[in-house]
């Protein structure tokens, strides 16, 4: 058995890998060393010079803010829709999740369109909302909207199928112990989901901060005003500052890195978290 | 998923008996209260948003709809992006799977970093994305200085366009793999071998039957998320109106001209074929369960 047949067996092992690593090391791994290599390639000192820039603080302050609103609101109804869709059987089950799933499937850019088209100036509710001086498009009630339809899945695709295999034993057990519905929830479902929870929240917070198109559609780009982190990026790359841009993209960079550490970490804790993570835009 | 299989085995009698307990004794309270939530919030959100879209663009009637979208410059946006997409998901489809197999069937040092760098793309937000491939690609990047020498121009061209829409896509087919890579029982291949079968025979009709189905998912999920894909490549692409300007960015351009209803009905076009694609991916993915579960 061993002899001739092994040796271009094996070469091709290693020429396989060869070619998996290489096409990952340009198409992924690269990118990701460049942006630290352009936002140093001035000195450190222009680098935190460009950090602290005060439309840059602005930009990281509107990037939290939006995060700190979309991602609680995403957080419950994450755990509703779950409770709703895994605690119980109903007619039309099915259709609820795809319509959760909806805004993985659907570009960005349409995203931000959609609400244009209800709040813009020419919009369904435009004429009013000038009446009444109330400015949703290029403002942040606009960016908020837009962040949350994106990141709206994620919470409660992370915790439908979770709940779903736990089954509803244990709180059955609980509310027969007299506990009450609310006592229930937190004091048994919710430790056993909470990983999970925390998982789903990782991914919409990373997200949220990141989200670019439909952010863009909504915002107007007023600087100090209605620039994300990501919409700041693109102003200062246009402006060919790109020192400055690669700068705010190295927070954003190092965003995606804690949270691939989080993530990891949390799946070699607990397996059954990746199931279904292909989903995940 | 035992029960319900349990239960479609029995007799009619029986399953109704079997069923009930669910359906009519709700022992759990809140289901009003978090169904009723749930649809509201997604009406909000979702579905009364989406539906402007559809109203919007019935304002223009079929025949001036069809007069915006198959203006030569939008035409060639949606032919942009939906050709590039499908490079881009079709090379990752092979080098995809060329990763997800290294992953899984060999050892080497550094492995789970190489693992975790498959989910980069997920986590990396578009737009940092962007300007680092555009760094990368240029003609006085690391990796355009390469290809410039051999005639290659990869930013500012339709090439940078699906060199962007690879880097996005990658994650949903090596994801979708890996899985049922590590589930295909081995023994089969190395009976395939021992009778004789050369790694090409053995991989065309041994591996690639069983991974099938898995890979289509992951072709289809990758292509859906490229198609709509914005800001990676907005950089990288150049924009050059019918070269290398993508649909998603022929509706922003219509936007800012204050075009509404032209810009919805591009918006129309591609929401349509993401919805054909969420149908169709829910397909495959009932598929692939089942022959996993047969297996």
């Amino acid at each position: 058995m061993i002899g001739r047949d092994q040796i271009p067996e094996e070469l091709g092992r290693y020429a396989l890998l060869g070619i998996a690593l290489c096409y990952l090391v340009g198409l992924v791994g690269l990118p990701l060393v460049v942006v630290f290599v352009e936002a140093l390639s001035k000195g450190i000192g222009s680098y935190l010079h460009s950090l602290l820039e005060p439309d840059a603080l602005a930009a990281m302050r509107l990037t939290l803010l939006t995060a700190a609103i979309t991602v609680p609101l995403n957080l419950v109804f994450g755990i509703v829709a779950a409770w709703a869709i895994a605690k119980f059987e109903f007619r039309g089950k099915n259709t609820l999740i795809t319509l959760i799933d909806l805004p993985f499937a659907i570009s960005p850019v349409i995203a931000g369109l959609i609400y244009v088209l209800i709040f813009g100036a020419q919009g369904w509710f435009g004429p009013w909302l000038i009446e009444h001086d109330i400015h949703i498009i290029f403002a942040v009630p606009g960016i908020v909207l837009a962040t949350t339809f994106v990141t709206f899945p994620f919470v409660a695709r992370e915790l439908i199928p979770l709940m779903q295999s736990q089954g509803n034993d244990e709180e059955e057990t609980a509310l027969s112990l007299g506990a009450s519905g609310w006592q229930t929830f937190s004091l048994v479902t919710l430790p056993n989901i909470r990983w999970g929870l925390l998982y789903g929240v990782l991914l919409c917070n990373a997200r949220a901060m990141g989200e670019f198109g439909a952010v863009s559609v909504v915002s107007g780009h007023i600087r100090g005003m209605t620039n994300t982190v990501p919409l700041y990026i693109e102003i200062l790359h246009s402006e060919y500052n790109f020192v400055g841009a690669f700068a705010a993209a190295s927070i954003l960079a190092m965003l995606a890195l804690v949270t691939l550490i989080a993530k990891a970490l949390l799946e070699l804790r607990h397996p059954e978290l990746r199931g279904g993570r292909a989903r995940h835009a | 998923m035992s029960q319900a299989a349990l239960a479609a085995e029995a007799p009619p009698s029986m399953r109704r008996a079997r069923d009930r307990p669910a359906r009519d004794f709700r022992i759990l309270p809140g289901f009003g209260l978090t169904l009723g939530y749930t649809l509201v919030y997604v009406s909000l959100i979702v579905l009364i948003p989406l539906s402007a879209v559809f109203l919007r663009s019935a304002e223009l009637g079929p025949e001036k709809f069809w007069q915006v979208v198959t203006t030569p410059r939008v035409l060639a946006s949606l032919r942009l992006s939906f050709g590039a997409s499908l490079l881009a998901t079709g090379i990752n489809a092979v080098l995809g799977f060329i990763i997800a197999w290294t992953l899984t069937r060999q050892r080497f040092p550094g492995q789970r970093l190489f693992d975790a760098m498959i989910d980069l793309p997920f986590a990396l937000p578009t737009a940092v994305a962007g300007i680092a491939l555009t760094a990368l690609y240029a003609p006085t990047g690391w990796l355009g200085q390469l290809l410039t020498p051999l005639g290659i121009k990869v930013a500012y061209t339709p090439l940078g366009v699906v060199v962007a829409l690879a880097f996005v896509s990658l994650p949903f087919i090596v994801r979708t793999l890996q899985p049922v890579l590590v589930d295909l029982d081995q023994e089969v291949e190395r009976a395939a071998e021992t009778l004789g079968a050369s790694s090409l025979q053995t991989f065309r009709w041994v591996v690639l039957p069983s991974i099938w189905p898995a890979l289509l998912t992951g072709i289809a999920l990758g292509f859906s998320r490229a198609v709509g894909e914005y800001g990676s490549v907005i950089f990288i692409a150049g924009n050059i109106p019918k070269v290398s300007e993508i649909a998603p960015l022929m509706i922003m351009t219509k936007l800012e001209q204050f075009q509404y209803s032209q810009a919805t009905a591009i918006a129309v076009v591609m929401l349509t074929v993401s919805f054909a694609l969420m149908l169709g991916i829910n397909g495959l993915q009932l598929w692939s369960q089942k022959r996993r579960r047969y297996r």
